[in-house]
Parts: structure tokens; sequence; C-alpha cells
């Protein structure tokens, strides 16, 4: 019987600080074992448990793309016992990985649409795995016009920016990065909240245009109503949650909401089908 | 159905003989209450109980179990790597469960033994463990098994069925695994032809017993977002301090936490017994807590059982009508009244006429 509690060694190859705040690291893992990565076959969206040994494991989204071979990415923020724990730790450092685990963004009901990206502050991870997913040669053709609005505090709060800037140069994605807030004169792309600049360059609904917003709670709730307006369905909201998990097999029971796991049914879900669960995240 | 007569004096013979080949659990007296234990050999279960304080849960879902070592020494060649615990898996046997109890493995099961995943701690457990019930002549009060999918002689869930007939036991053999451990326990009487008949009329009688019951035929048909927005879980949870003895009672309940414990250079992965009753269940990192408010809590255990796993599996409640957490709640929250207050929850009844 396969064991879904067993962790893939792996070694710590790169760690990148993303922001100014240094609160964001990138983590780069190879896999200690040969024949591992193939078994850690993922699709954009998904996520994974981080498990540092001695101290615990947390769920993190994916931020590589399946298209990346050789190595799996994560960006982790600091917040508890084992993030703190995991920013400490150095290249050449043993720990675990344990997943893929979820469902992933739609991507059989995405292929042939219009996809929309709406991110905010950090959680643009598993959109990063997206974009890069979706921009691979082998892959652009599949989808139509891709138009990404991603936003956070300030400049040295955007995360992947020299991948931004390259994508802001292609003629094959749409690009409208966005600051709360510029000191730097030299800025030269939005500034203002997400749901304002998602009201000005959100390209209006039809049937062949999804949209996926991943954020904090507070710019998903002013940004709904935005996409409500544009007259996008709530079948074509996609969104991914975030809840307490520790088994990520939906089998310890904290990260439900209603009777689906946040863990094993989602992370993604459409809007429709969150309407129709109680709001637990 | 194979049904075997034991004499009362054969019985501390054929359990003796079970310890030869079995890890043998049964209910002992502790200084007031019941509860399920690992017998010694030659120790024997002592069946004049109405049920255990604490459900047999543990035999197959111990509250703190180790999955993994570690060593945090970087001198060893597999530091920081996870490797598997030592266990035990020989064949085991519970003796004098009751018919609730042994059907709420059922339940659980659901929910580690899935077509995505399954928790081999918790198979391999359960495959290993023969279930032998002890039939319920005395239902206690807050007993509302009946109505909840199960019963006093129910037999799902079970491999031998132990009835009392006063001067013998009659075990009636369900599945192989009960006839192997009768083989093994030496009984082999076939009881006489009338055995059944007279099972049949125990059954009758101690289900006669059962005063308590619920309803829960409208459970399915309620939306769960206006079960989940009744004004009623105000009223439900006001006295609740959230001390979680419900959950930990429970014989469905199987909520856990995962957590490593270290030891000077080396540590071990736990699975350890979680509650939803507890603020930490489901807090962020960040502070946000998802469920935040003892209403949430409270809700979220009801739901879960009597909503969510219905609609999840279409098969029955997630409660097997034990009664403990009604015996042992603090501050008398009450099941039954809960389900009923769901079942025939109308939210348009609730609604005041706007003016």
């Amino acid at each position: 019987m396969l064991n879904p509690y067993m962790p893939y060694p792996v070694s710590i190859d790169e760690i990148i600080t993303e922001t100014e705040d240094r609160n964001l690291k990138t983590f780069k893992f190879v896999f200690l074992n040969p024949g591992d990565e193939d078994k850690f076959s993922y699709r954009a969206g998904q996520f994974a448990e981080l498990s540092v040994t001695g101290k615990g494991e947390i769920p993190i989204g994916i931020a590589s793309s399946p298209t990346e071979k050789g190595f799996v990415k994560f960006t982790v923020n600091k917040v508890g016992l084992v993030s703190s724990y995991l920013h400490s730790m150095k290249v050449g450092d043993i720990m675990g990985i344990r997943g893929p685990l979820g469902n992933s963004y739609p991507w059989n009901t995405l292929e042939g649409k219009n996809v929309v990206i709406i991110g905010g502050g950090f959680a643009f991870t598993t959109l990063r795995s997206s974009i890069i997913f979706m921009l691979d040669p082998a892959n652009r053709k599949k989808f139509k016009d891709i138009n990404v609005i991603y936003g956070a505090r300030t400049p040295g709060m955007l995360l992947y920016r020299d991948e931004l800037a390259a994508w802001e140069k292609r003629d094959d994605i749409n690009m409208h990065i966005t600051v709360d807030a510029a000191n730097d004169p030299d800025w030269k792309y939005n500034v203002g909240f997400v749901p304002a600049i998602t009201e000005k360059k959100a390209p209006s609904a039809d049937a062949d245009t999804y949209a996926i917003i991943c954020g904090p709670p507070v710019m998903i709730k002013f940004t709904q109503p935005v996409l409500d307006k544009l007259g996008y369905g709530h079948d074509q909201i996609i969104m991914s949650l975030e809840n307490r998990m520790k088994c990520g097999i939906g089998m310890c029971g904290r990260c439900n909401i209603g009777k689906e796991f946040v863990c094993k049914d989602g992370p993604v879900f459409t809007l429709a089908q969150l309407n129709a669960t109680p709001r637990e995240y | 159905m194979k049904v075997i007569k034991i004499d009362k004096k054969d019985w501390t013979g054929g359990i003796k003989k079970i310890q030869d080949s079995y890890r043998l659990f049964g209910p002992v007296k502790g200084e007031k209450f019941h509860d399920f234990k690992e017998l010694g050999k030659g120790e024997l279960p002592d069946l004049n109980f109405s049920n255990t304080r604490l459900s047999p849960k543990s035999i197959v879902y111990p509250q703190s179990e180790i999955m993994f070592e570690y060593s945090l020494d970087e001198k060893d060649s597999d530091h920081h790597i996870m490797k598997d615990a030592a266990k035990n898996y020989s064949p085991r046997a519970v003796l004098g469960i009751r018919p609730c109890d042994a059907s709420a493995f059922l339940l659980v099961k659901r929910n580690f033994d899935t077509p995505e995943y399954r928790d081999p701690y918790w198979i391999r457990a359960y495959e290993a463990t023969t279930f032998i019930g002890a039939a319920c002549n005395n239902p206690c009060s807050t007993c509302f098994c009946t109505t909840a999918g199960s019963g006093p002689f129910n037999e799902e869930g079970l491999d031998i069925l132990l009835s009392d007939a006063g001067d013998c036991w009659y075990a009636k053999a369900i599945t192989e695994k009960g006839e192997k451990l009768l083989n093994a326990a030496g009984w082999s009487k076939a009881a006489a032809g009338g055995s059944l008949k007279k099972i049949e009329s125990l059954k009758k009688e101690a289900e006669a017993r059962i005063s308590s019951s619920i309803l829960t035929d409208q459970l399915k048909n309620k939306k769960t977002t206006e079960l989940y927005e009744a004004p009623f879980w105000e009223d439900v949870s006001f006295a609740c301090i959230n001390c979680g003895t419900c959950t930990y009672l429970c014989p469905t309940c199987w909520c856990f936490d995962i957590q490593d414990e270290n030891s000077g250079c080396s540590g071990v992965r736990m699975k350890n017994w979680d509650s939803c009753m507890f603020p930490l269940f489901t807090n962020h990192g960040t502070g946000h807590n998802p469920r935040g408010t003892k209403l949430h809590r409270v809700r979220q255990r009801f739901m879960h059982k009597l909503k969510y796993y219905v609609d999840k599996y279409d098969n029955g409640i997630q409660c097997v009508g034990c009664g403990r957490c009604i015996r042992s709640c603090p501050v008398n929250i009450d099941i039954r009244r809960v389900c009923d207050m769901m079942n025939s929850y109308d939210p348009k009844a609730c609604a005041c006429p706007v003016k």
C-alpha cells in the first residue's frame, strides 16, 4: 500500500529572496532519488506539503511549471514555525516534499479560451506556474488571448520581477502590472489597486473568457463586483483557496468548506461552486 | 449462518486459547467506568457493562501514533529523511464491542479508505482486527441506535455476534474471520435448532427497550447554505465551552493533527487525535480563523455529522446513536435535539414578515 504521508526526500538547490521586505523566498528543490521527479507529476494550480524534518509540514502552491524539468520551485512567505525555519535553511539542506496535492486549474475547460489572470501580493505562485505553462511553445496555441493583472503594494514587493519584465516585452501575453503606490520615479507601469486596474484593463466577458483570481481576501472581495459588472458568469470565475491543512488528502478534517475539502476537492473552485457552500475560508 | 453455543464454563478456557494467536482487547472496569484495554495473559473481559465511557476507536486508531522516525544528526547518512516506524499488525481481536461501536468503524472507513488515497495505518490495523460483538440486552436511556442506522443486535461491522442467553452465550459467526476465531477458541458446539429464534426474540426485546429516537429523513433535502445560516445555532452553541469531550468520546469522530516531536538529535512524526471544537484546529498562520467562534465550531460538528457526511457519501448520518456525547457533555448539549432541529428546519417559517 502506498503511504500518502511519506514525503519524497529533496535537497535545496537554490534560494532566491524575492521581495524587499525579505519575507518571501523562492526555494528550488531537486529530488534525491531518481524516479521521484516522475512520480511527482503535477499540473499548474496544484500544491504540495513541504516537510521540514523535525518541524512539520506546510501546504504551499507549486510555483514551477510542469514544463520546467529537473526541479520544483515554491515561493514561501515567512509566517509560522515551519516557514520561519525554512527561511533559515541553506542550499544543500535535506528535507521532503509530499504531493502533488489538490485538483489544479481546470486546464481542459480553459483550452481554446481567453484567460484572464488576476493576482495580488504573494498569491502569484501558482499563477506563475500557469503563465509559464501556457507560454510554453507546445501549449501557447491551445489558448486564445492571455491577460495578466498583477498587483503588489510596491514595486519591490512584486514576485518574479525579471520574468514579469520579460513577459511585458512579448506580444502573445498582455501584462497589466500595478502597484498600490510607487516612490520610484522610473516606475513605468500602472499605479492603483487591482480591482480598479481590472475594471480598466480586463476584457469584457463572453462565453469564451475565463478569469482566474488569486489574492488576499480584500482583493477578492473588491474584484468580484468588478467582474460581475463586466458580465463574467460565476462559472467563469475561478478561484484558488487556502485553509489550514495537515494531511492534504481529505482525511484530517480541518480544511473543509461544507462537504468539500479545500485540499482534495480544491484548492481550485469556481465562484458558482463557492456560492453553494459555507464561506469558511 | 452458523450459531455456536458457548457454555459459560467454557468461557475462560476459550479466551485463554484466543490469546495464543491474537492480541485480545476487551472492556475492563476502572475506578468508576468500563473502558477497552489490551488484556494481559489470562485476564478476562468484564462484560457486565452497558457501554464503555470512551469508544473503542483507539484499538484501530490510537490517540497518538508514530508514523515515521528520523535523525537530525548530520553525521548519519540518512539524516532528515523520514523512515517508517516499526508496526505490529499481527492479528488482534476485540471482545465485547457493542454493535453500535462496531458499525462506527464502517462509517470511519469511508474517510480513511478512499478511491484516491488510503491511510495505511488505519486500514492495516482495521484489517488485522476481528470484532466480537456483545449484543445489548439492556440499552441506556440515551441510546438511539435503532434510528441512527445501527441497533442493539446490529451485525454490520461485526465478525461474531454474542448474545447472552442466560446460562450460555450464543455466538453467531458472521464472517470467515469470525469462524476462524471461534475455531481458535475451541468453541465449536453447534447450538440447538431454536437458537436463531431465541436470538431474534432477544433482539426484539432489546429494540423495544430503546426509548429515544431521531428523524433524519429530511436532512438530505435541506439546502446546506440554509441550514448553515439557521438561527438555532446561536441557541445550540450558547452553553458550549468547546471542551472537546464529545469528539474525544465519539466512535465516529476521526479528525487528526500531524506533529513532529524531537528528542535530542532524533524524532518522530506522529498522527494525534484532534478536535473541531478547538480554535487552533483551523487557525491560519496569519491569525485569520475561518471557524473563529464557538458557534462556527459547534455548527461544524453537527453539520459534518448530519449534513456534509450525508451529502458526501449518501449512506446515512455520521453517528451510530451510542449516546456518549449526550451522557458526558458538561452543558447538556443533545445531538438528538439538534438533529431534530436540522431535520425539521424550514427557513421560510423562521423569516419575520417585512413591513
